[in-house]
């Protein structure tokens, strides 16, 4: 077709273009989501001397180190058994065999977790019976504890893989449930790229006086102190913890999305005591998670707590000007996407564009009665399985104030002239965002701190010089 | 004990601490440069060691990130599960001017996003059909490449009947890569057959009006940070005509018109020798290799340069060098009394582990390890001669290897890739990513120099350094 290239210019910014874009069935233009392994590799990060094992392509581990490095701009330590031709043909058994011994004796690991790339799953690889094999013939302790999992990178996205890693870290690693148990609750973050909300959940736990096991942790992992000494270990969920796990006296899971198959297993299979709760992003969600806490732990919420809760709902009150009535694309994750739409109800922000690359029909579901129950939420749509594409159209034709996702999303805001505020995975063109808590009252604080703020710095960057203010 | 001797020393340590088959392989690929050259000779290009953390990507990695990605008014399609082009989506830097989703479709992640039926029952109609849809919805893309990834080659899919047909259907050239990532043993193999695949579907396919007598390609230089248009500049200054950079800011023409010029200008061998050696045999299109880092290589290679052309282009270096050889010396003055005597380990990808040696000597640094992640025996060929004795020589390094190196060599600096980045950062020594030049840039010619040099500086002096020994520990 030979258009010239300024009609076609403005014929993507187009309605009728809109149109065709979302007629599309089959090809996948700028996804809101990656691949399994990746979120199997962050789970494994989050417990104690753990060494992510990579069976399969060797190139896969590269981007999955280089990714979480970029986000965290923090060390990623995982090895790969670097399957080639002939494992294609042959199987990746003598890989892995060779690898897990190469990386025990290197990186002296406490446990490893084993995860496929799609290639293995391809082949068919039986990674169970390679990892006998393995101890058969010595290449690591009799019982070395290994947690493994099956991560198609063609099925789910890298939420299901964080889940599949973490049903197997339980599976595989966990000591059979007792009748006595303890009196640990154990608290499941789901796949969440903060540092700085793993370490909030523990502070609030902490402040309600509760025992617990937050499974897993990876905040000290991708958030290390510099001292001038590298630790390949720096932290994470004691194997102790993990091993007692199936001995807690209740779980709580902090999202709902991306751990469905664990939380099926510790509640219908292993029936212990569990509770599912909204990732505690504002002010109601935080309440339920903190009530919900009380009531597990028969534990009382603390004046502290209180005085917070106060703080910040003086802090949506102050600010809610900047923010009420503002219109608002969002993309990202289903719990992250539920946690930020809840926020912006309660804070008089009209959440308009959903995109959703990854969710599930009960994740739109779910967001449809969350919408529903507010007036502030008639207007918003939820797009199930679109991309960032889907969402340039949508922002160039009905436009909004303001877009909040990653990093990826600033090809699409820059189009639209709109801010972007970026939450959630991968950040790589900001610094020290994922320090900051998002959930809990500290996180409300910093949410309508990013978000009014950058309406403000808007405003001021566009006004003319007889509407430049001191006062905002 | 002698430099030599204490780096040897340090080798046989990191080697001991590998189990015996894996030390066998290592220890063929790291050597000591000795007073004689006796040692300048490694294995490499060779599979990786099962379980000891190499740096290596993948052939997908190799020719969707590097060689094709850069084509920017091509969409390329990475063909497979979401995450081999969500991961190389827009993390290699390297530039693009244009509009997006006009001429320009550099910032776009382009996926089939196989799911578990593309795998049971394949994925060519599936291909059919995304074609035609990118037709639709981008009719100014002026070509599609189909970039394999690791299922389809094991599934057995026909892409290359698949590329030809719709090509014919769409009149649209349509290419298929078959560079699975299990292929080969690294990114090397994908240029390769990146390589292969522009030879066999694109090169000589449109044919320019004339050849002007100082009409050159840019080869192998991929605008990271802008690379490739400080080299043009550079280029047009001593009045050559760049035709095509491959690939950096390219269109599909700069590589169907690729064998139309008088000379090829190389930077990256590695990953685009093939190309030029297939101009030379089948066109007579002569190619030279160049190093636009460091005043001393640009020097060097303008004259190499102009050895090939008439008087014009000589006095036009002469002019070159004359005016930009006070402005660079103004940079090393700066920049040396800060930086003399400081050592630098490097470990990077195609060239820069031999061609950045002369830009920090320079500065008045000092090399003292360098290696590659993918080279083969004609990059150690010719780096031997580029650093001095008692350098340490090492190819797929693993991550204890340069943890353990580096502990014992004791470098100013280092220069490596993010995985490497920020372990070195939390031993509290200075890193620059020599990949992406940490989101910095660029780094060639003339221009590049005082951002390199600056760069340098600020790494190695940074004040922040100073405030990792905790004082109520010292």
């Amino acid at each position: 077709m030979s258009v010239p290239a300024m009609d076609i210019t403005n014929w993507i910014d187009s309605p009728e273009y809109k149109e065709l874009n979302f007629a599309r069935k089959d090809l996948v233009i700028n996804p809101a989501k990656a691949c399994q392994p990746l979120g199997a590799l962050i789970c494994a990060l989050g417990f104690e001397g753990c060494l992510p094992f990579v069976h399969g392509s060797q190139g896969c581990t590269a981007y999955f180190r280089n990714s979480l490095s970029r986000h965290y701009r923090e060390p990623v330590g995982a090895v790969s058994d670097s399957m080639t031709e002939e494992a294609a043909v042959f199987g990746g058994q003598a890989n892995l065999i060779e690898g897990l011994k190469n990386a025990y004796t290197l990186y002296k690991p406490g446990l490893m977790a084993v995860f496929t790339t799609c290639m293995a799953e391809v082949i068919g690889d039986d990674i169970k019976a390679y990892v006998d094999n393995a101890r058969k013939q010595k290449a690591i302790p009799e019982d070395f504890p290994l947690a493994l999992a099956h991560t198609p990178s063609f099925k789910g996205s890298h939420i299901t893989g964080y889940d599949n890693m973490l049903k197997g870290f339980l599976e595989g690693l966990a000591a059979p449930r007792r009748h006595a148990t303890h009196l640990r609750l154990y608290v499941v973050p789901g796949f969440d790229t903060y540092p700085g909300n793993l370490r909030e959940y523990k502070r609030l736990l902490s402040l309600l006086g509760v025992t617990y096991t937050l499974l897993p942790d990876y905040s000290d992992v991708v958030d290390a102190p510099n001292t001038g000494e590298f630790k390949m270990y720096p932290g994470g969920t004691p194997l102790a913890e993990l091993q007692e796990a199936l001995n807690a006296s209740g779980y709580l899971f902090l999202q709902t999305y991306s751990t469905s198959a664990t939380l099926k297993y510790i509640k219908n299979v292993q029936k212990i005591p569990t509770e599912t709760v909204p990732m505690p992003i504002g002010v109601t969600s935080t309440d339920k998670f903190l009530m919900t806490v009380s009531q597990m732990a028969g534990k009382s919420i603390p004046a502290e707590l209180e005085n917070e809760r106060g703080r910040a709902v003086d802090a949506a009150t102050d600010a809610h000007p900047y923010i009420h009535g503002k219109r608002f694309a969002l993309f990202g994750d289903p719990d992250l996407l539920y946690g930020l739409t809840s926020f912006l109800l309660e804070m008089g922000g009209v959440p308009v564009h959903i995109i959703s690359t990854n969710g599930s029909a009960a994740f739109a579901k779910e967001m449809e009665e969350l919408l529903s129950s507010s007036p502030y939420g008639q207007e918003a749509s939820v797009h199930l399985g679109k991309d960032l594409w889907h969402l340039r159209s949508l922002l160039l034709t009905e436009p909004v104030d303001m877009l909040i996702g990653d990093s990826h999303g600033k090809f699409a805001a820059r189009d639209a002239g709109i801010p972007l505020v970026r939450i959630g995975f991968p950040i790589t063109d900001r610094v020290n965002l994922h320090r900051y808590p998002i959930v809990g009252y500290a996180g409300v604080l910093n949410l309508i701190t990013m978000i009014a703020n950058a309406f403000l710095e808007e405003k001021d960057r566009t006004s003319a010089d007889a509407y430049f203010e001191l006062l905002r | 004990m002698s430099n030599y001797e204490l780096t040897k020393q340090a080798v046989e340590e990191v080697l001991s601490l590998y189990p015996d088959k894996a030390r066998k392989n290592r220890e063929k690929h790291i050597t000591v440069k000795d007073e004689e050259c006796s040692s300048c000779a490694l294995k490499s290009n060779v599979k990786s060691v099962p379980g000891v953390m190499t740096s290596r990507g993948c052939a997908y990695a190799g020719s969707k990130g590097v060689v094709w990605g850069p084509v920017k008014d091509m969409i390329h399609l990475s063909h497979g599960p979401v995450g081999c082009g969500y991961y190389s989506w827009g993390t290699r830097r390297n530039l693009a001017q244009g509009t997006a989703g006009v001429d320009n479709f550099v910032p776009f992640q382009f996926t089939s996003d196989f799911q578990e039926n593309d795998i049971v029952y394949g994925g060519d109609k599936k291909l059919e059909r995304i074609l035609r849809e990118i037709t639709q919805l981008f009719p100014t893309a002026k070509g599609i490449s189909i970039q394999s990834e690791c299922p389809v080659g094991l599934i057995g899919d026909d892409i290359d009947s698949v590329a030809r047909r719709l090509s014919k259907e769409l009149d649209l050239p349509i290419i298929p890569v078959r560079c699975e990532g299990f292929r080969g043993i690294s990114q090397s193999l994908g240029h390769h057959i990146a390589n292969d695949s522009i030879r066999d579907h694109v090169l000589g396919k449109v044919q320019r009006e004339e050849i002007g007598p100082y009409d050159i390609s840019l080869i192998g230089d991929y605008n990271i940070g802008g690379d490739a248009w400080a080299s043009k500049m550079l280029l047009q200054e001593i009045g050559l005509k760049v035709q095509n950079i491959w690939t950096g800011d390219s269109t599909l023409e700069m590589l169907q018109t690729g064998n139309q010029v008088k000379l090829n200008l190389i930077h990256c061998y590695r990953s685009m020798n093939y190309i030029v050696r297939h101009m030379e045999e089948t066109y007579g299109v002569p190619w030279m290799e160049v190093n636009f880092f460091g005043p001393a290589k640009i020097k060097e290679s303008l004259i190499k340069i102009a050895e090939r052309f008439d008087q014009t282009i000589q006095d036009q270096v002469q002019k070159v060098l004359d005016k930009y050889e006070p402005l660079m010396n103004k940079v090393m003055e700066t920049y040396r009394p800060r930086l003399e005597g400081k050592k630098v380990m490097l470990y990077v990808g195609g060239l820069r582990p031999r061609h950045v040696i002369g830009a920090y000597e320079d500065l008045g640094m000092e090399v003292i390890g360098t290696g590659y992640e993918f080279a083969h025996g004609d990059d150690y060929e010719r780096t031997f001669d580029q650093v001095d004795t008692g350098t340490v020589i090492y190819d797929d390094l693993t991550a204890v290897e340069l943890e353990k190196l580096v502990e014992r060599l004791h470098p100013d600096l280092v220069g490596a890739g993010i995985k490497e980045k920020y372990v070195m950062e939390k031993m509290g020594l200075p890193f620059r990513q020599m990949h992406s030049w940490d989101y910095s840039g660029p780094y060639h010619g003339y221009e590049g120099f005082p951002i390199f040099a600056r760069d340098m500086d600020m790494a190695i002096n940074s004040p922040t350094w100073k405030l990792v020994q905790n004082p109520w520990h010292r």
